[in-house]
């Protein structure tokens, strides 16, 4: 019984991707990656919007992982264990499983119309990097659970303050596991359509984004468009697996990387 | 020996929550000598020893009253700086706790978060703390190796030798050899031996031949209380009270 679960599973996912690979390889080329959409995005790249992508999740990191890190060091290290903590850390746990389209409301509520950022590159990150936040944390905080408390211990008793100790016995070895977790929060954040859906992708853009305030084509979006709203759908179905592949092979690379951090974590753990 | 008090506790109570751990005890600790603590698992002996060094704060909803003075200053006081008593305090642990580092890097640790930097200096100090700790022989040609690879009586050792490059003038010891085998032990109490000279020592020792092998005084807690703290020879010998003769007859415990 659980074997067929498995083979659903594994037959379902080869069945994507093959249908992705076989449709989109054709259409992924040089031409593809590094030029803009021509003719009514019937011709063309998507070289926009992969920049897009790139540069909204570069302002979702900047924006989740310091303060997703700091967060988790506060809670692990420093809160003590009352209902307080405990509560918030409910509610991080619970906000990690919130709709993605209602952070896309959020983010457009707070900032574009409240903050008057406008839909842009800030707006959307900031709404992905909201997304993003529990999970940075979550991960974060289990990574550091991890450390032994003898390290902390050994370091306090040889007169270290406890920044010391966690600066210099405690996060060198939880970071890695930290990373690990932020990435696949961040490769989530890459491939959702919903959060920036309102505050800042566009249908199409003639040019790139010059600043963290213009509007930005996105890989998901883009494919959404491809997929949907286009007035030659048929048409353009190649370009549109060709984005799928595209965004797939990027989530994917990011997945890869956090494997091998995490594979070296364990085995710097061994040693 | 000497007749110097080094550690003094006058009265010491601790709590973890509302449970009582320590009552009221009350005893001296000279000045380079070695005293053991020993009693029934639960007695509160590690309590009373990490209390020393004021590593029980790092556990929430602990509370202490009553003084332990160190060279006349009570730890507990609101002006005393915690870290500066765990320098002068240091402090070995049951499980030996090397950090995943290198052996070097482990010595060093206590010097590096001190902001000192000159790399003779380390060096120097490095040096000097395995040989304090037996040590050197074993790892000179190999200190930019793993801690990790080193075998259990090794790594305790190592600990030591990380405890004594900060130059501390008391070294707690928490049952330091209950997880390794026969030699090494041997090794850790005549490390022991030798450390007095330099170091107050206070050792808390699941083993009873072990108090009366390494200590000169040896303090017999229960129950989170004192029972009698005398030179070792006369509390194994000649106990004041009856139940310190029943526990080290091995009639409980």
């Amino acid at each position: 019984m659980l074997r067929i679960c498995m083979g659903v599973i594994l037959v379902t996912l080869a069945v994507l991707l093959y249908d992705i690979f076989s449709k989109g390889l054709p259409a992924v080329n040089w031409e593809f990656l590094t030029q803009a959409p021509r003719k009514g995005m019937t011709e063309g790249g998507i070289f926009p919007a992969i920049v897009g992508t790139f540069l909204v999740t570069l302002m979702t990191a900047i924006l989740a992982v310091p303060m997703g890190m700091a967060c988790a060091i506060y809670l692990n290290e420093y809160a003590s264990d009352n209902w307080i903590t405990r509560l918030v850390r409910m509610s991080i746990r619970n906000l990690s499983g919130v709709p993605s389209i209602v952070y896309g409301l959020f983010g457009v509520v707070l900032f574009v119309q409240f903050m008057h950022l406008g839909t842009c590159i800030l707006s959307a990150g900031l709404t992905l990097g909201l997304m993003t936040l529990p999970w940075t944390i979550t991960a974060s905080e289990e990574a550091l659970k991890t450390v032994p408390d003898s390290y902390r211990q050994g370091s306090l008793a040889l007169g270290a303050t406890k920044w010391q100790t966690i600066r210099t016995n405690v996060l060198p070895y939880a970071v890695p596991g930290m990373l690990t977790g932020t990435i696949l929060g961040l490769a989530r954040a890459a491939g959702e359509t919903a959060p920036i859906l309102f505050t800042g992708a566009a249908f199409f853009l003639p040019f790139l984004p010059r600043s963290a305030f213009d509007q930005f084509m996105a890989l998901p979006y883009h494919l959404y468009i491809m997929a949907t709203q286009h007035h030659a759908i048929a048409k353009v179905r190649p370009i549109a697996y060709g984005t799928a592949l595209v965004l797939i092979a990027l989530v994917f690379f990011m997945n890869l990387t956090a494997i091998i951090l995490r594979y070296h974590l364990r085995k710097i753990r061994k040693e | 020996m000497t007749n110097e008090k080094k550690i003094i506790s006058r009265g010491f109570n601790f709590y973890y929550g509302k449970a009582m751990a320590i009552k009221n005890v009350s005893m001296d600790i000279y000045a380079n000598t070695v005293t053991g603590i020993i009693g029934p698992s639960g007695c509160g002996k590690s309590t009373f020893l990490r209390s020393i060094n004021r590593m029980n704060d790092v556990i929430p909803g602990t509370r202490a009253e009553g003084e332990i003075t160190l060279d006349g200053k009570n730890v507990y006081d609101n002006d005393v700086d915690v870290v500066d008593v765990r320098r002068k305090v240091g402090m070995v642990f049951q499980r030996s706790n090397p950090f995943p580092k290198s052996i070097i890097d482990n010595v060093a640790y206590g010097l590096r978060i001190n902001g000192i930097k000159d790399r003779t200096l380390i060096d120097e100090r490095v040096e000097k703390s395995l040989q304090g700790a037996a040590l050197w022989d074993e790892v000179k040609d190999r200190l930019h190796k793993s801690a990790f690879q080193l075998s259990g009586g090794q790594q305790q050792r190592l600990c030591i030798a990380r405890a004594l490059a900060v130059q501390p003038e008391v070294l707690l010891m928490d049952e330091p050899a209950s997880a390794l085998d026969p030699t090494a032990t041997l090794k850790i109490e005549e490390l022991i031996q030798e450390l007095k000279r330099e170091y107050t020592i206070v050792i808390v020792t699941h083993n009873m031949q072990q108090a009366a092998r390494v200590s000169d005084y040896t303090a017999f807690f229960m129950m989170g209380e004192l029972v009698e703290c005398d030179i070792t020879s006369k509390v194994f010998t000649n106990p004041a009270k009856k139940i310190t003769e029943e526990y080290i007859t091995g009639r409980f415990g």
